[in-house]
């Protein structure tokens, strides 16, 4: 590792020999009725990449939050090269030389990057040829290629991902926590990243590197700490470790698996998407385009594609929430008989057997202050047993909720809690649990278990799974490619509107899908399918014409 | 349970503590609290201020459920005042240019006012489900509006006519009365307050045991949840002001059919902004929003006593504002404390170690 002092190396770097860039003592953080952390102990050592593994809602995010001085911790100490530190505030963290890269960018579009980087730090070297002088400086350590005052809604997701490493930068940052930081981006971006987070190594810079992802750490890590249920299990040298060892330290038992077993899938057509376009509001170039799709009964049928590139929109057209402006939905029921509901609205789509699980579950999945039973009566409140005719069937809808959280393990005192009391994987246990109800016979799951904990996410895949044997047909949207991989029994790439290849889970590697993902095996572009279609017009206008 | 504590809890500190702040009011203004506040309720035995209060409360009642339709679908009714004038006049030139049988004219009348009601929020209902206009902008634009309207409709050359230095709609025949209860010398209690009482029972049963009802309230909490379950917003949004339009357009009857039996220029106005208080008072809940216009026909009718012990009247105005400002602080903090506890709760009864609420 190397300790050089290249241009703007910081006084404190005293190389791997001095004391600990950040040094976490006994950090427990309480919040009402639960313990995000307790007891733990990290050191990070300077000029290397820490990576902090563990699985969602494990408290990595609290702890890192406490670090940026977001939230205080009741019980610890935090040292900053050696320095004890109390964080009020970012600014006070961001004063002894940590920045944070947030998962979701905080950038503003509509704003240059020179703009962005300078927001909130105009004190530092004012806002014109100074400022601009200093970031590009700076920005050939992040490997950022473009002139400073293009618009950041030019840039492609890697970009931004190096305006918002840039920002931290300029604000003088020499410990980097970067959350996880490869969740946006395809595998080959992650390659690029990590190609230039070794870079700024070299040039002194310390890295906390958070992510659940074992294959990144291993590749980039010079050590990896483990959080568990709130407190750190230990920390270990990655080079030496096998991945299966260091799941097992994060879940601290047998790994669920999303792997199907034998295939279930019939020849029995549940819903046929023949054509299918999709136009933005303003103006006519589709935002879904020339969609063919078939799911069967018994079948899970998983749509990769970077995010933005038309998942939602496919959903919500599938749904009825947006109307196709071309093209038919065809839905069969449990009967065999096909119809066509491309005119129905979404509650007939739903009383005609489609369940839906959506991507936001507290957007469009729940009404957070209502209690259970009454977030039970959403979407099926034209059926038994929520409903009987024009009248609500009180009872009826609170005992079908109580089986709910029965059978799908809903961790709660009772069903007449405020859906908001619950924590984000017994919530969406709770909405997988009532979108399996009613013996759909087409389930839309939209990134089932995004965010959600291990048990929860294990319950779910097991219940897709399950549905799936009952000869339910599943449409899979996920950002998680082992997910997509491990359940699906066909796989469609999905980019800029379209479905440009399909994959076969048996064989296909996340490498493979990833690279189908930037279109880079239909098209020939380039990694920049991040930015919504309706944001790219000029991209998609240079593509058709070829 | 700490739910029934949590609705009850806010407006009892709010009206306490408005109680303090016009007592210090009064202090400051050299008057003495307990003397202002004694004559208030005094004067509740006095003459007829008891059917009085009676009667006020059944009319702000109907308007504060107006306007807690319009909030259960999160619009902002404030319309309610311009609603019920126009169905007022509306109505009264309607019963006083029809000749029915008795009881079916006063029928007649009342959906005449209903439908005008509803046809006057049509308009920014419309707006709203088709231009996106904001529902509070148009409504005040509508009150306004129905003001020229209702002076212009009751000109003597239009529908109306001159009675000595007051101009009427023609008066509407027996027919079209709605008896009172008669208290004697203490005053008479308008046919409609029970009227009122009915829309209440009403409005609880459609809110609670109606798929119509759980749209509404399920739309009005997130209109983004409500779509993914099949609940179309703007079909929300244009029922739940038209309902709510039909139901301001009945403010004005207990008066118009129990006494007046025209729409003058004696007209009262601003019950609309009333009804709106009240109703956030009542915390769209049937039974809080009785309370609620029972305290405000109270202040209202009592207060005009403190003429007779030297207070200015107008310090009910001011306890009346009070009482509105801090209940809508008391509810959020209440609100507050009760998520905290309720998650507080939940975590520990599952053990959980991760953080509830999905911020991990």
């Amino acid at each position: 590792m190397s300790s050089s002092t290249s241009a703007g190396a910081p006084a404190a770097t005293r190389g791997p020999d001095g004391p600990p860039a950040v040094e976490l003592a006994g950090i427990t953080k309480r919040f009402p009725g639960v313990v995000a952390n307790s007891d733990v102990h990290l050191s990070v050592r300077t000029g290397e990449v820490h990576a902090l593994c563990g699985e969602n809602g494990a408290g990595k995010s609290t702890l890192m939050k406490i670090l940026y001085g977001m939230q205080q911790p009741d019980e610890g100490t935090i040292s900053v090269a050696g320095e004890q530190h109390r964080f009020r505030t970012p600014a006070d963290a961001i004063r002894a030389g940590i920045g944070m890269v947030h998962q979701h960018f905080m950038l503003a579009d509509n704003l240059t990057v020179q703009e962005n980087v300078v927001l909130g730090a105009e004190s530092l070297h004012g806002i014109g040829g100074r400022a601009r002088r200093r970031i590009q400086e700076l920005a050939e350590a992040t490997g950022l290629a473009v002139d400073p005052s293009v618009l950041v809604e030019r840039l492609g997701v890697a970009d931004r991902q190096r305006v918002e490493i840039l920002k931290v930068l300029y604000r003088g940052a020499r410990v980097i926590i970067l959350d996880e930081p490869t969740a946006v981006l395809v595998p080959q971006e992650v390659e690029e990243l990590f190609t230039t987070l070794r870079g700024m190594q070299e040039r002194g810079f310390t890295f906390l590197f958070i992510s659940h992802k074992l294959d990144e750490v291993r590749a980039i890590a010079d050590s990896v700490t483990i959080i568990r249920r709130g407190t750190t299990v230990g920390t270990a040298d990655p080079k030496t470790v096998s991945s299966r060892q260091l799941a097992e330290m994060m879940v601290g038992s047998e790994l669920p698996s999303p792997e199907t077993r034998e295939s279930t899938v019939t020849d029995r057509t549940v819903l046929r998407l023949d054509d299918v376009a999709l136009y933005a509001e303003a103006g006519d170039r589709p935002v879904l385009d020339r969609i063919d799709l078939v799911v069967r009964a018994g079948e899970v049928v998983g749509i990769a594609g970077v995010e933005g590139n038309g998942q939602t929109e496919l959903v919500e057209t599938i749904m009825g929430m947006r109307r196709a402006g071309r093209g038919r939905v065809l839905l069969s029921g449990a009967d065999g008989t096909e119809r066509d509901v491309t005119k129905l609205g979404t509650l007939a789509r739903r009383e005609a057997g489609i369940g839906y699980v959506p991507e936001d579950r507290h957007r469009h999945g729940l009404l957070l202050s209502q209690p259970l039973w009454f977030n039970r009566i959403l979407g099926h409140q034209t059926r038994r047993p929520a409903s009987k005719g024009a009248w609500l069937d009180l009872d009826g809808a609170k005992a079908d909720t109580a089986r709910i959280v029965e059978e799908f393990d809903v961790r709660t005192p009772g069903i007449d809690v405020p859906a908001a009391a619950l924590s984000g994987g017994n919530q969406q246990k709770l909405v997988v649990g009532r979108e399996l109800s009613g013996k759909p016979v087409l389930l839309i799951a939209s990134h089932p278990t995004r965010g959600v904990d291990v048990g929860a996410q294990a319950l779910i895949w097991d219940e897709i799974k399950r549905a799936r044997a009952r000869g339910l047909a599943v449409l899979l949207i996920s950002a998680d490619l082992d997910e997509l991989i491990g359940l699906s029994d066909n796989i469609r790439v999905m980019f800029r509107g379209r479905l440009v290849a399909d994959a076969d889970p048996s064989t296909v590697t996340p490498e493979d899908l990833g690279s189908a993902m930037t279109g880079a095996g239909a098209a020939g572009a380039t990694a920049e399918g991040r930015t919504t279609p309706a944001d790219d017009e000029v991209a998609a206008g240079e593509e058709d014409e070829h | 349970m700490g739910t029934l504590r949590g609705k009850l809890l806010p407006p009892a500190l709010a009206i306490v503590f408005s109680a303090l702040l016009c007592g210090i009011a009064l202090v400051i203004s050299g008057a003495n609290p307990l003397t202002a506040f004694g004559a208030m309720l005094t004067q509740v035995g006095e003459g007829t201020t008891l059917v009085d209060v009676v009667n006020s409360t059944g009319i702000y009642y109907i308007a504060a459920l107006a306007v807690a339709i319009g909030f259960q679908m999160n619009l902002f009714n404030i319309g309610v005042e311009g609603q019920y004038r126009v169905a007022a006049v509306t109505a009264a030139v309607f019963g006083g240019s029809v000749t029915l049988p008795p009881g079916l004219h006063a029928l007649a009348i009342l959906v005449v006012a209903a439908v005008a009601g509803a046809l006057w929020a049509a308009v920014p209902a419309i707006l709203k489900v088709t231009r996106g206009v904001n529902e509070v902008i148009s409504t005040i634009m509508m009150n306004g509006i129905a003001l020229g309207l209702a002076a212009y409709l009751i000109r003597a050359d239009v529908f109306g006519e001159l009675r000595g230095n007051n101009i009427r709609t023609p008066e509407i025949p027996s027919t079209g009365w709605v008896p009172g209860i008669s208290f004697g010398s203490s005053g008479t209690v308008f046919g409609l307050v029970l009227l009122a009482a009915l829309l209440g029972v009403g409005y609880w049963i459609m809110m609670n045991r109606t798929r119509f009802g759980f749209e509404l309230r399920a739309s009005g909490e997130s209109s983004t949840a409500a779509a993914a379950g099949g609940i179309s917003a703007k079909k929300m949004v244009l029922i739940a002001m038209l309902l709510s339009g039909a139901i301001a357009g009945l403010v004005a009857m207990p008066e118009i059919l129990g006494r007046d039996h025209t729409y003058n220029l004696n007209f009262p106005g601003g019950i609309g902004f009333s009804g709106i208080a009240i109703a956030l008072l009542g915390r769209n809940h049937p039974g809080g929003i009785a309370l609620g216009a029972l305290l405000w026909a109270f202040l209202d009718k009592s207060g005009l006593a403190l003429d007779n012990v030297g207070v200015p009247r107008e310090i009910v105005t001011i306890m009346q504002g009070a009482i509105v400002l801090s209940v809508v602080v008391a509810y959020e903090v209440v609100r507050r404390v009760e998520l905290a506890a309720e998650q507080r709760r939940v975590g520990r009864q599952t053990g959980t170690a991760e953080p509830v609420g999905g911020a991990a």
